[in-house]
């Protein structure tokens, strides 16, 4: 019979402490309201006698008297492989679909251990979207990690549905931290198609903060389960800055010294220890990360997005409702995409640099200059360019997008115009 | 084992608060016998980073979930130490100095935590030789005798840490040895304590290294054989540079070049608090890749040092200090050891993290107040030293020192490039407008330094040609005019500038695309050799000051732009490709023809 503490000490914002011995550091505690609610926390210090929690549906309402009780084991996740698929669950693992609790699971630990990085592998394989900004410029790469930077009102949660319905993965993994509710229904609605292969984790903006910062380790430690198993998994996060704005309350909250803009000083490590989990695991699965961060005012040197920009492997940089191919990056992208097709990385080059002189044109011509005839292609291209190619719409598989991006340059210029070797446009050129 | 004994009495993520009986020491390390859920015991190592009374605060290297007060906490009376010996090259460590090739082995994809295995390999055979005599007088850091390691000789010495001399008792005769074997005896004359030797020797990493006669001012170079660094902004051996900036402006990329083509006997990565995928790229790469200089595969000239930014924060904090001691230990043998720390804003991190947890009163931008001297003392531990062994004679070794700084929003006022800079003796800064305009290696031609160029200008002239500093330095500052009269040019236009103005503004672009930048892609661009460095640095001088009496703009850009595509042909043609000379050839036409 474990024993049920009761008397709160204090409360501040999501964190309450109250005496008790033989704590661990971390475990989990259930508390029960005097309304009948009950809750969970979660250890975050000890010293001496006085343990100290975060309560995951916040302390609206607990009072001084409410029963705390120490479960003796630290948070974790209900799994099972078969029976996790097309649901939906809130940020501590509970099923919010309105079905039935999950049967015959296995309880595993979330914020596992760093994966041995003389384990890992040079990344080889591409993972197909649809989407040729990204398939053909910018390539996702098979454990890749990759924010999608972007500001609010962007189509960014758009964006990762349309990935999440086309992309070439066994298992998609959905977190969703500080959603609009109308997001979350967004999502809901959108991922039918695929919700057999589709698992989510969901924060909504509604939701006490702790919750948010328990959804990327949901998330992850579910993923880790199926790469081990030899599934190829796609974790979505939206959006990590909300996620870094809950570690800041709970941290201010605790009275930690702030580090930059009031977020802890250990932002890097926990959003590094998050990211890190994407792997290629030699001979099984793998876990590619695609994590929407929001730029509080489009300043990418906003801690959050600087802090990301160096721990993942380049970004997509979402602006204007299309993926931006110049600030864009995929760093990995040339591991995969010389094996792809011979004409792949040169025509994506040649297409960009094309691409930029037409907005170089479309300066000048705004400025009164004149412009020639092959300004005029370009112009004309660069429009194309937008409609057929940026679009997001755009749903083609790679070849057909690199016969697209041939046909488009054919159109409106000469081979030796497009500035791509002879000995590509020969095979190549649209006759 | 000693009479303290400590029990836990407060957990803050990865703080552990202690009380203790006995006397204990800072820094000393200590272990957490814990209990997990599933009745495992478990320990956890842990540093003691601060006394107060009958308490202290230790940094655990390992999470600490689990941890209760009162779990009993073991003192070890040992600094935080690293194992010395033969075996270290060529192997995959991580910040406490745990093999991690041997640990996916034991462990499995995951690394698990409170499993840690010794550094050096016990199995493994060495072939050892004594060189000392017997009755011979011996102090800290002499040789006993040696072992080959990899391309070296490698020196098994008196441990660095006995004061006065030692008598040599007893010699192990020549023969294949395991590293925990005993190689010899000696006596201490100090204390008369007998103490019998093996190949392996403890030692505290954050204590420097001084086992060596003295200190050498650095007057050779250390040639990266990137271009712009070698001229421009050039390293000395045994000194210290430091490389910032923002991501995405080609650290990496600078990083990997340096690693493999760096003038070094012995290179240590120390990979602190960045993505693992990197470090997986040089694991991989290096023992595929061929040593110029040895013609052996560069894994075995290399230690990685891999901390990566998902592993515990406190042994990356430990990680830079266990790397740079590796490289001083080979400095003692005579060797040139460069040591790539990337990232140091990741370890100064590490230190605010816990600066934080124990609550001490922050400095700017929340960093502890003692970090510019933490980070002086870190690049103070690289040098040029003079070695002098009885046996061995007398012999140079250096550790030349390059940290990475990953400034945050690229902006270098912040606190870690700043005390940095006050310390490094050059500093290579990566720029975004550089790289956005593909410039690369982005390193600033006008903001970075080095202030080694003058002091070793002798050496220079030798490697490279006479005049070669002042060559440099003449196109240096032909590269800043003529980038000022390219901002000029932004404002007034093309049409409004003279001539003479604009042809120096085509030079000065001229000399940034053949000279500056390379194409470390390219297998030959990557890595040009001294004799072609200096020879490209000739012809890019006297293509600038050649006059080509231009008439016209047109006629400038134009032949410009066609001297540039030749020149940067050849940049990227083999030295014995037969287009080499031809290119050369059109080159010198240009010089000798009219325009």
């Amino acid at each position: 019979m474990r024993k049920v503490y009761t008397h709160i000490d204090q409360i501040v914002g999501p964190v309450v402490s109250l005496h008790a011995e033989g704590i661990a550091y971390g475990e989990l505690a259930r508390i029960r309201l005097k309304d009948g609610n009950t809750t969970y926390a979660q250890v975050i210090k000890l010293l001496g006698d006085l343990v100290t929690l975060q309560v995951f549906a916040g302390s609206k309402g607990i009072s001084t008297g409410d029963e705390v009780e120490f479960l003796g084991r630290q948070v974790q996740l209900g799994f099972s492989a078969e029976n996790l698929l097309g649901r939906t669950f809130s940020g501590v693992g509970e099923p919010i679909d309105g079905r039935p609790p999950l049967q015959q699971t296995k309880d595993i630990d979330i914020g596992g251990p760093s994966f041995n990085p003389a384990n890992r592998i040079i990344p080889s394989e591409l993972i197909q979207t649809g989407i040729p900004m990204i398939d053909m410029f910018n390539t996702l790469v098979k454990s890749q990690k990759l924010p999608i930077f972007s500001v609010a009102g962007e189509p960014y949660n758009e964006l990762l549905a349309r990935i999440a319905l086309q992309a070439r993965a066994d298992v998609i993994v959905l977190g969703g931290m500080g959603l609009k509710y109308d997001d979350y229904l967004f999502f809901k609605k959108q991922l039918v198609p695929s919700k057999e292969r589709t698992i989510m984790f969901i924060h909504t903006a509604a939701d006490p903060v702790v919750e948010c910062m328990m959804v990327p380790d949901m998330a992850l430690a579910a993923a880790e389960q199926y790469a081990t198993a030899g599934k190829d998994v796609l974790v979505l996060l939206t959006d990590m800055t909300a996620y870094a704005d809950a570690m800041k309350e709970v941290a201010v909250a605790m009275e930690q010294i702030p580090a930059n803009r009031g977020y802890p000083g250990d932002l890097y490590s926990q959003l590094a220890s998050r990211y890190e989990k994407a792997v290629d695991i030699e001979g099984s699965g793998s876990i590619t990360l695609l994590a929407v961060t929001t730029m509080p005012g489009d300043d990418v040197t906003h801690p959050v997005p600087d802090n990301t920009g160096y721990i993942t492997e380049g970004q997509f940089y979402l602006k204007g409702g299309v993926i931006d191919p110049f600030g864009s990056l995929s760093r990995l992208k040339q591991l995969v995409n010389k094996n792809t097709r011979d004409d792949h990385a040169p025509l994506m080059t040649a297409m960009i640099q094309l691409f930029d002189a037409s907005r170089k044109v479309r300066q000048q011509q705004s400025m009164g200059f004149t412009i020639s005839a092959l300004d005029q292609a370009v112009l004309a291209y660069g429009a194309e360019f937008e409609v057929r190619m940026m679009d997001l719409k755009v749903n083609l598989p790679l070849e057909a997008q690199l016969d697209l991006g041939w046909q488009l340059l054919a159109k409106h210029f000469t081979p030796t115009q497009s500035g791509l070797p002879s000995k590509l446009t020969d095979v190549y050129w649209p006759s | 084992m000693s009479d303290k004994q400590g029990s836990v009495f407060g957990v803050s993520g990865n703080m552990v608060s202690v009380r203790f009986t006995g006397d204990v020491r800072m820094n000393e390390v200590a272990y957490i016998d814990m209990t997990d859920d599933q009745g495992e015991s478990i320990n956890l190592k842990a540093e003691v980073i601060r006394i107060r009374g009958r308490e202290c605060d230790m940094q655990v290297f390992e999470d600490t979930r689990g941890v209760r007060v009162g779990t009993p906490v073991s003192f070890t009376d040992e600094l935080l130490a690293i194992e010395l010996g033969p075996g270290l090259l060529s192997t995959t460590y991580d910040g406490l100095g745990n093999p991690l090739g041997a640990l996916a082995e034991k462990c499995g994809y995951y690394l698990q935590r409170g499993v840690y295995l010794p550094t050096l390999d016990r199995t493994t055979k060495w072939a050892w030789t004594p060189v000392a005599r017997i009755g011979q007088h011996l102090k800290a850091g002499d040789a006993l005798g040696t072992v080959p390691e990899s391309m070296y000789t490698h020196r098994i010495m008196v441990p660095f840490g006995i004061v006065g001399a030692v008598e040599v008792l007893e010699l192990a005769s020549p023969g294949d040895m395991t590293v925990a074997q005993t190689v010899a005896k000696v006596k201490l004359l100090a204390t008369g304590e007998i103490r019998e030797l093996t190949m392996v020797m403890p030692w505290a990493v954050k204590r420097p290294i001084t086992a060596y006669a003295e200190r050498l001012l650095p007057e050779t170079p250390l040639t990266t054989r990137i271009r712009i660094v070698d001229a421009f902004f050039p390293v000395a051996e045994g000194g210290t540079a430091c490389v910032p900036g923002p991501f995405g402006s080609g650290k990496t990329v600078f990083q990997q070049g340096v690693s493999k083509f760096a003038e070094a006997d012995v290179v240590i990565v120390a990979a602190c608090g960045e993505r693992a995928g990197e470090v997986v790229e040089t694991l991989r790469e290096f023992p595929e890749l061929t040593d110029p200089r040895t013609g052996e595969s560069l894994m075995k000239r290399t230690i990685i040092i891999c901390n990566t930014s998902s592993m515990p924060v406190a042994a990356r904090e430990a990680s830079v200090y266990t790397a740079v001691t590796l490289a001083e230990y080979y400095r003692q043998m005579g060797l040139r050891t460069l040591l790539l720390a990337d990232s140091t804003s990741r370890w100064a991190q590490a230190l605010r993290e816990m600066s934080g947890r124990l609550e001490e009163i922050p400095g700017e931008e929340a960093f502890p107040a003692y970090l510019s001297s933490l980070i002086a003392a870190f690049y103070e531990r690289a040098g040029l030293v003079r070695i002098e062994d009885p046996n061995l004679g007398t012999q140079t070794g250096s550790v030349t020192t390059i940290g990475t700084v990953s400034p945050a929003g690229g902006n270098f006022e912040e606190p870690v490039t700043q005390s940095t800079l006050a310390v490094v003796g050059c500093f290579l800064g990566l720029t975004y407008a550089r790289s956005y305009a593909k410039r690369f290696p982005a390193i600033s031609p006008t903001d970075s330094w080095s202030k080694y160029i003058d002091r070793m200008r002798p050496a220079l002239e030798k490697l490279y040609f006479v005049g070669w500093v002042d060559t440099v330095k003449r196109l240096a500052l032909y590269y800043v005019e003529g980038q000022r009269v390219g901002d000029q040019m932004k404002v007034v236009g093309e049409e409004d500038l003279s001539l003479p103005d604009f042809v120096r503004f085509l030079g000065s672009e001229f000399i940034d695309s053949v000279f500056l930048q390379q194409n470390a892609f390219n297998a030959v661009d990557a890595s040009p050799e001294a004799d072609r460095t200096a020879l490209s640095l000739q012809l890019t001088a006297r293509i600038v000051d050649h006059d080509f009496a231009f008439t016209n703009k047109v006629q400038a850009r134009d032949a410009f732009t066609e001297i540039t595509a030749t020149f940067r042909d050849w940049n990227i043609t083999a030295t014995d490709a037969p287009e080499y000379l031809q290119l050369l050839d059109r080159l010198e036409s240009r010089l000798s023809g009219a325009a």
